[in-house]
Order: C-alpha cells, then sequence, then structure tokens
C-alpha cells in the first residue's frame, strides 16, 4: 500500500530517545539517569499563582503574542539578566515551551533548500525540526577536548551560500557546555559576515555553576537586530509540564511567528501564563535554591565517575554530564543498553544527540542523591566486569 | 563553607565521603572544615526532626508569649537566660511587637506544661504577663513538611 504520510515527515528518522525510552519502560525498577528534566516539582508560590488565577476565572484566550502583563514581566526579566532590552509591545512573543518557538522560528525563516547550522552533540530536535520546515540542516561537531564550544573556524567550513540561520544553544543539552564570552564573539562576527540570523536556545541559561555569568549573543554589538532569543520557563523553574517559553527578536520575525502561531495555536495556555509571571516576578530565590542543590549533585557525580575511571570532565551548566565511555570498547548503545540490562541504570547514548556523541553517554543529575549515589555505584560495578567489555 | 552549612541543615547524617564529593573536597578537609565549625560555636549540635505526634500522642508544645520588665542593667538577657535554664523550655526568643519572650516549652502532658507556668515562669518577678498557646497540629516543622508528599510520577526517559 502507498502510504499516506507526507514524505518529509516519513523521512524523518525515529528520535534515539524515544527508542532508547520504550526498552526502559518494559523494565522494572531502573534507576534512571536519563531524564531531561527537573526532579523538583514546581515551587509552590507559582502553583499557588495559578490555582488564584483558576479562582479569579481567568480562563480565556490571551493576546496572540501573550497576556501583556507577561510580556512586560519578560521584557523586564531578560533586559535585567541578559542586558538586552525588547519592547513587550512587538518584539516578545510567548509560546507553548521554547520547542514551539524553535518551530515557528524556522518556518518563519526558512525557504525550501535554505541551511541551517547547529552545533552537534546537541537536542534531539533540532535537526527534525529543520526538515520539517523544508530547510536543510547541517551539522558542526563539538569535540570534548574543547569542552564542546563552538568554533568559529569549523562554521566557515560549513557556511555556504545556502546558509540563512544559525542555530545556538548554550548551556548544552547533552554536554553542559558554556560559551566563553571571546568565543561567543567570534560566532557573532561570523554571523554578521555570513548576514546570517542567529536562533539562541537559552532554556539553560540560569544553570551555570560556580557564579559563571551567563552571556547571550544577543547582547553583543550588533546583534540584537539578527539575534532570536528564545527561553522558557522549563528548567530554571521547574515548569516542563506547563509548556510555557517566549520568543524575543527584531518585530518582523516575531510578527511573522505569530502569524503561524496565532493560526496553529491561538495563544498559549492562561493559566501557564499566570504561572509565567509569578516565576519571573518573585521566583528567583526558589531557582537558586535548585541551582544549588544541582551544582552539588554535579561536583558529586563527576567525582564518582572519574573516581570509577570513566573520564568525566565538569561541566559548566544545564544539569547533564557527558563522560567518555571509550575506555570501555563498547559504543554508546552497547554501554547503555548493557548497562541497563545489567545494573538496571539508564543512560542516554551519545548518539541520541547526534552521531558526534558517539562514546558518550549522558547522565542527567537531575535525579535525587540518593538516587545518584546507588547509579553510578552500579557504573562503577559495570566498568569493572569484563562482561562490559 | 556556606555550602557546607547549608547541606549540614538539611542533613546532618550525610556520610562525610558524600560531603567531599558533592563540595569537591577531599573527606579531610571535610572533617577538619566541620571540626572548625563546632569549634567556633557555628554549629552548636545536631538534632533528628521526629514526628512528634506519631513519636507520642501525649506529649505536649506550648508558645508562651511573655511580657517582662527589662533590667536596668542587662536588659531582656538576665531573665532569658534564668526562663531557657528550665529544662522543659526548647527556645527561647526576644521579639518585637506586643510581647517581649516567646518561649517554646514541651512537655509530656498539658499538667506538665500548666504547671511549669504557674509555678516556675509566671512567678519571676520580672515577668508580668503569659499568654500560653498550645499547639494542636504540626504541619511544617525546620522546613521539613509533616505528611510526606507522594512523589509525582516521571517519564523514565526524556529528551
Amino acid at each position: 500500500m502507498k502510504s499516506r504520510i507526507a514524505a518529509n515527515v516519513r523521512d524523518i528518522p525515529r528520535s534515539g530517545i524515544r527508542d532508547f525510552f520504550e526498552i526502559v519502560q518494559s523494565m522494572k525498577e531502573v534507576i534512571s539517569l536519563g531524564i531531561g528534566e527537573p526532579d523538583f516539582v514546581t515551587p509552590w508560590h507559582i502553583r499557588e499563582a495559578a490555582v488564584y488565577s483558576l479562582e479569579k476565572g481567568r480562563t480565556g484566550y490571551t493576546s496572540n503574542l501573550g497576556s501583556p502583563r507577561l510580556r512586560r514581566s519578560i521584557a523586564k526579566y531578560v533586559e535585567k539578566n541578559f542586558s538586552v532590552s525588547y519592547n513587550p509591545h512587538d518584539e516578545i512573543l510567548v509560546t507553548v515551551g521554547v520547542s514551539e518557538g524553535i518551530d515557528l522560528a524556522l518556518r518563519a525563516l526558512l525557504n525550501p533548500g535554505d541551511e541551517v547550522l547547529f552545533h552537534e552533540p546537541c537536542y534531539v530536535s533540532y535537526s527534525p525540526s529543520i526538515a520539517l520546515a523544508g530547510g536543510k540542516a547541517i551539522a558542526v561537531k563539538t569535540r570534548s577536548e574543547d569542552d564542546f564550544i563552538l568554533r568559529a573556524s569549523d562554521l566557515e567550513k560549513a557556511v555556504t551560500p545556502k546558509t540563512r540561520v544559525l542555530l545556538l544553544s548554550f548551556p548544552t543539552n547533552p554536554t553542559g557546555s558554556v560559551m566563553p564570552p571571546d568565543e561567543l564573539r567570534k560566532i557573532a562576527d561570523f554571523a554578521v559576515k555570513h548576514d546570517l540570523v542567529v536562533m539562541s536556545d537559552e532554556i539553560y541559561s540560569e544553570l551555570t555553576y560556580d557564579d559563571l555569568p551567563h552571556h547571550s549573543i544577543a547582547a553583543l554589538p550588533g546583534m540584537k537586530e539578527r539575534t532570536l532569543f528564545l527561553h522558557g520557563f522549563s528548567k530554571a523553574f521547574a515548569m516542563t509540564g506547563w509548556r510555557i517559553g517566549f520568543a524575543c527578536g527584531p518585530a518582523d520575525i516575531i510578527e511573522a511567528m505569530m502569524k503561524i502561531h496565532q493560526y496553529s495555536i491561538m495563544c498559549a495556555s492562561s493559566m501557564a501564563q499566570e504561572a509565567a509571571i509569578e516565576a519571573l516576578e518573585r521566583g528567583q530565590r526558589s531557582m537558586e535554591r535548585m541551582r544549588e542543590e544541582y551544582r552539588l549533585r554535579r561536583n558529586f557525580i563527576v567525582s564518582s565517575l572519574n573516581e570509577a575511571g570513566i573520564p568525566c570532565p565538569l561541566p559548566k551548566g544545564a544539569f547533564y554530564v557527558f563522560p567518555d565511555i571509550r575506555g570501555t570498547g563498547l559504543t554508546s548503545r552497547e554501554f547503555s543498553l548493557r548497562l541497563l540490562e545489567k545494573k538496571n541504570v539508564a543512560v542516554v547514548p551519545g548518539t541520541a544527540f547526534g552521531p558526534s556523541g558517539e562514546g558518550y553517554v549522558r547522565c542527567s543529575y537531575a535525579t535525587a542523591l540518593d538516587q545518584i549515589k546507588i547509579a553510578v555505584t552500579r557504573i562503577a560495578e559495570f566498568v569493572k566486569e569484563p562482561s562490559s567489555s | 563553607m556556606d555550602s557546607l552549612i547549608r547541606i549540614l541543615r538539611q542533613n546532618s547524617a550525610i556520610p562525610r565521603d558524600d560531603l567531599a564529593r558533592l563540595l569537591g573536597l577531599t573527606e579531610a578537609d571535610v572533617v577538619a572544615k566541620i571540626a572548625k565549625l563546632e569549634a567556633d560555636g557555628m554549629i552548636l549540635g545536631y538534632h533528628a526532626v521526629i514526628n512528634s505526634e506519631k513519636w507520642d500522642a501525649e506529649a505536649v508544645t506550648a508558645a508562651i508569649e511573655v511580657r517582662v520588665t527589662p533590667e536596668r542593667e542587662g536588659g531582656f538577657d538576665r531573665i532569658a537566660a534564668r526562663i531557657a535554664g528550665f529544662e522543659e523550655v526548647e527556645s527561647v526568643y526576644l521579639m518585637s511587637g506586643g510581647y517581649d519572650l516567646l518561649v517554646i516549652v514541651d512537655g509530656n502532658n498539658l499538667r506538665e506544661v500548666a504547671s511549669f507556668v504557674a509555678d516556675k515562669l509566671s512567678t519571676i518577678d520580672a515577668v508580668q504577663s503569659c499568654a500560653t498557646r498550645f499547639r494542636l497540629k504540626t504541619y511544617k516543622e525546620n522546613g521539613l513538611l509533616h505528611a510526606l508528599e507522594e512523589a509525582p510520577e516521571r517519564l523514565s526517559v526524556t529528551p
């Protein structure tokens, strides 16, 4: 029978994460370091604000761009923490998570065959989202010995006259990599030189550690007019299930994104928007508490893995470590599957984040310390056993 | 040092090697730092947080608001110390507002607390008045909720 599914959807490979998730689901009592979301429940004051808004009956549509009050809060928050000012009137769009923001932006910016540069290993949805928007995804490899930062020199090798967009995500899922400011400056120069729009997914930006400040490329001179700043509430405020984020950028791009958004989504959930206002205006304290907890767990998991003989650098951001498992002689997938079978511990094969993730696995430390402790003990046992090699 | 104190405040029973890994220090460093905090009187002691309703349903806790005439020399300190000395007294705080000392008293039963207030506390010369309020139920104590929240379900692997 002829496939009923559109070719561009049919051709998209299944997510490596989804694949692995199904195997893990079939097993019992697995300790998972495979979860890419905070283990904290949304702080109570944020949940309470949403409950209050429901009690007040604030259940209607909001403006397509998002409630004016939320957009004003976003403008203030972004100016204070990222040093870029956006006009809440026409430069901010409230989205259903950063995921929607990425989809909207790609659809708004790409003509068929336009190329998008992005760094890899990276979040799983970039390449498929680019393809679904009719673009061509061009991965630029980042390296472990380079702390997985992006080099302008590597971008120069990949750029073509068809390149339209550069997609960045720092701190990076799955590597925890953070861009040093001088390297970020070079990336900005590259974008200007080739007249590219920069989409910057900064969902993990609050989660940098050891007092390392986060730098947004949008704040660099000459970059605001060509940068789409994408952010959300899921990671910093433990609000994954609320599906709420935002895009800030030049009015023409925001307007184009809003056009798609108004027909496909209408507006982000009004309840989530109310909660988001509370998060921005009063969430600092709870965010800092969670960040401190992540920082300590990061230290714990990094020292434990290194003690077990698995090289694992100390990442500067996000809540993942990306240890090097090449010493076991196993591929990422073999390592993850055998670890799961023998020790009931789930990690995600690095290849789920692109072919350049081969040789690594992603372990999330957005997991309670007692679970992390058991998991790393079992990983240490696993790599000592001859059966692992 | 801040992180060390924060962790110990949450869980003072945490093994020292775990502490070392969390803080990126050696175990010997951690032991030395804790010893110093203890010697400096920064850490005064370690407690378990007990759900007293489960442990002893008869036990009572009272918060007593005490109004005191301060002394010419020494203010409230000497009187507070005198009150704090009683074994029944769990905590004593000098408060701003409508009364002076907040005295938290633990007793095995109501009678015990009542006799402490009548015989010991209110008979101190400087004490003008006592308002005794008994605890009916505990919801949260030392940052811990008494009814354990059930952990919500999470997917086992997500991007």
